[in-house]
């Protein structure tokens, strides 16, 4: 199948080829192949059970913790496949980093969340720099720049979640992906988050899924529609909101099923 | 209207065999406070019984006299030491062991027919008889490896009581591992940390509240255990407190069972006296146990 393409520059953070993620004997993704464009939001929509969290999850190697998952095909990163022997999983997801779907700060200090990732991964310079500059870009650093000892679990859910884009942030990751960010938050923290993607996308390539069809139109700026574990459609976000090509496409996101 | 009201009423009032069946309810729930009740019932009068008996001879020469032939100068000090240095040494034996085995188990181990054998055996092995363990004891610490041990020795013992208290202690801390939260290791795992910094700075420190009750609550089971050391020869009469590991020694449950077979009345109080100070040190373990639990006590 051939990638899709949605520049034409070919300046791709990353890039799949003919990806395939089986669960036991099951197909989940069926030989996706597309590009996702440097320091671009890119949103992975589709109804429940897509494979889009599936998806998403092969980009940093998260896969490799489920033991009966398998993946086959090529995920490319600066032209290096992700899935190569030589391939250490550990550095992939330093430098593709990760927000979860439902906040999952450590019990431990605000501080200290930030702090975890540049201390296990020796990175030089003065760490409390990292932990500021980190908490100033997930937008957060005023809210808890006096409170930094206190525990992370006493923040709400909003700043529980921007905690953890910081503290993915801290580790210096080129690409953010971000499984069902705000979910589990309430509209206004769910407004900031929207807010931060775009401020965030300055510096790195975002890929997010999403559940909801306003939200993936608001802050992506191409939008890939998946559907039983295949690619259907993927392109601008405009068009795939006002003129798909496909009429599944079309049928979803205007709410006639899924 | 209204009649059919009252008739309507009438219809939800107690019928005849709603009153046979609102009785049945009632009697079974008698039956079942009173099966609740049995067990906290005897360990009280167990407890009274034991005090009356025991209460008048707990001075402090009890606690610093070697046993004697003369019950009124009889004490308990070498097997009070003898406890306190076996569970020490048990814990240190047992504790690294068995935390090691259950991050093994959970951590590292991948699902398949080995895993499922040493799963099962520690299963197994939890339900062992204790004297068996004693045998086992007797055989490799005290026979086999008694060059190193030191035979008879407290050493045998603790490796003894560790081995039968593993299989409790690697349950009880895998439950504590699996209590972990999946999104904190893969919050680890995302930023780039390999599997035993996720394990070493979130999982273990997260688990070890847990890990702790368990590691008590099994030292309390073994603080009472009397077959396996009987089997070591922890039965004789030592009149001096052990020194080190490789010292003989013995424990209270023996000091008990000891003087409960004396036919003088003086000693059945000694022992009275020696089960309320054994009964203390275990209720202490188990307060501990709950202390830590509520303590760090976690809200994910």
């Amino acid at each position: 199948m051939a990638t899709i393409r949605v520049t034409a520059g070919g300046d791709a953070a990353l890039e799949t080829r003919d990806v395939s993620v089986f669960y036991g004997s099951s197909e989940a993704i069926k030989q996706v192949s597309f590009e996702i464009p440097r320091n671009k939001v890119v949103a992975l929509i589709g109804p429940s059970g897509c494979g889009k969290s599936t998806l998403l999850r092969c980009f940093n190697r998260m896969n490799d913790l489920v033991p009966s998952a398998r993946v086959t095909g090529e995920v490319l990163f600066q032209g290096e496949d992700l899935y190569a022997d030589h391939v250490d999983p550990v550095e992939v997801r330093r430098r593709i980093g990760m927000v979860f779907q439902k906040p999952n700060p450590f019990p431990k200090s605000i501080y200290d969340n930030v702090a975890f990732g540049p201390k296990i991964n020796g990175i030089d310079g003065d760490i409390d720099d990292v932990v500021e500059q980190s908490l100033q870009r997930a937008a957060l650093w005023d809210e808890v720049k006096d409170r930094l000892g206190d525990s992370a679990l006493e923040l709400s859910g909003g700043q529980q979640q921007r905690l953890c884009i910081a503290r993915a942030l801290a580790v210096t990751p080129e690409i953010l992906l971000m499984d069902e960010p705000a979910s589990a938050l309430d509209p206004i923290a769910t407004a900031k988050i929207e807010e931060l993607i775009h401020q965030l996308v300055v510096h790195y390539t975002i890929v997010i899924v999403t559940h909801n069809m306003q939200q993936a139109a608001r802050v992506s700026d191409y939008t890939a529609y998946l559907y039983l574990g295949e690619l259907i459609e993927y392109d601008d976000t405009n068009v795939i909101f006002t003129a798909p090509t496909e009429k599944h496409t079309e049928d979803y996101v205007t709410g006639r099923f899924g | 209207m209204a009649r059919a009201q009252a008739a309507a009423q009438h219809q939800l009032s107690t019928q005849s065999d709603l009153v046979r069946r609102h009785r049945v309810g009632q009697i079974f729930e008698f039956v079942f406070l009173g099966a609740a009740v049995v067990g906290v019932a005897v360990l009280a009068v167990l407890l009274v019984d034991i005090v009356i008996d025991g209460a008048g001879w707990l001075s402090r020469t009890f606690f610093t006299r070697p046993p004697s032939r003369i019950p009124t100068r009889a004490g308990i000090l070498p097997a009070l030491a003898g406890t306190v240095w076996l569970m020490s040494l048990v814990a240190l034996i047992s504790f690294p062991l068995g935390v090691a085995a259950a991050v093994y188990l959970e951590e590292y181990a991948r699902k398949g027919w080995l895993q499922t054998i040493i799963q099962t055996n520690i299963a197994n092995l939890a339900g062992v008889p204790s004297i068996v363990y004693g045998i086992l004891g007797l055989a490799v610490f005290v026979r086999w490896m008694g060059g190193l041990t030191g035979g008879r020795s407290l050493l045998s013992g603790a490796l003894t009581i560790s081995l039968l208290i593993l299989p409790v202690l690697i349950i009880a801390a895998q439950e504590a591992i699996r209590a972990v939260p999946s999104s904190i290791r893969e919050a680890s795992y995302g930023l780039g940390a390999t599997k035993w910094q996720t394990v070493r700075h979130h999982v273990l420190p997260n688990a070890l509240p847990g890990i702790l009750t368990g590691t008590i609550l099994a030292l309390s089971r073994a603080i009472g255990e009397t077959a396996p050391l009987i089997m070591i020869g922890a039965l004789t009469f030592i009149a001096f407190t052990p020194e080190g590991p490789r010292d003989a020694f013995t424990v209270l449950p023996i000091q008990i069972f000891n003087w409960v077979s004396r036919p003088q009345d003086d000693f059945r109080h000694l022992a009275a006296a020696a089960i309320i100070v054994l009964l203390v040190l275990l209720l202490s373990m188990n307060a501990l146990a709950i202390w830590l639990r509520n303590r760090y006590q976690k809200e994910w």
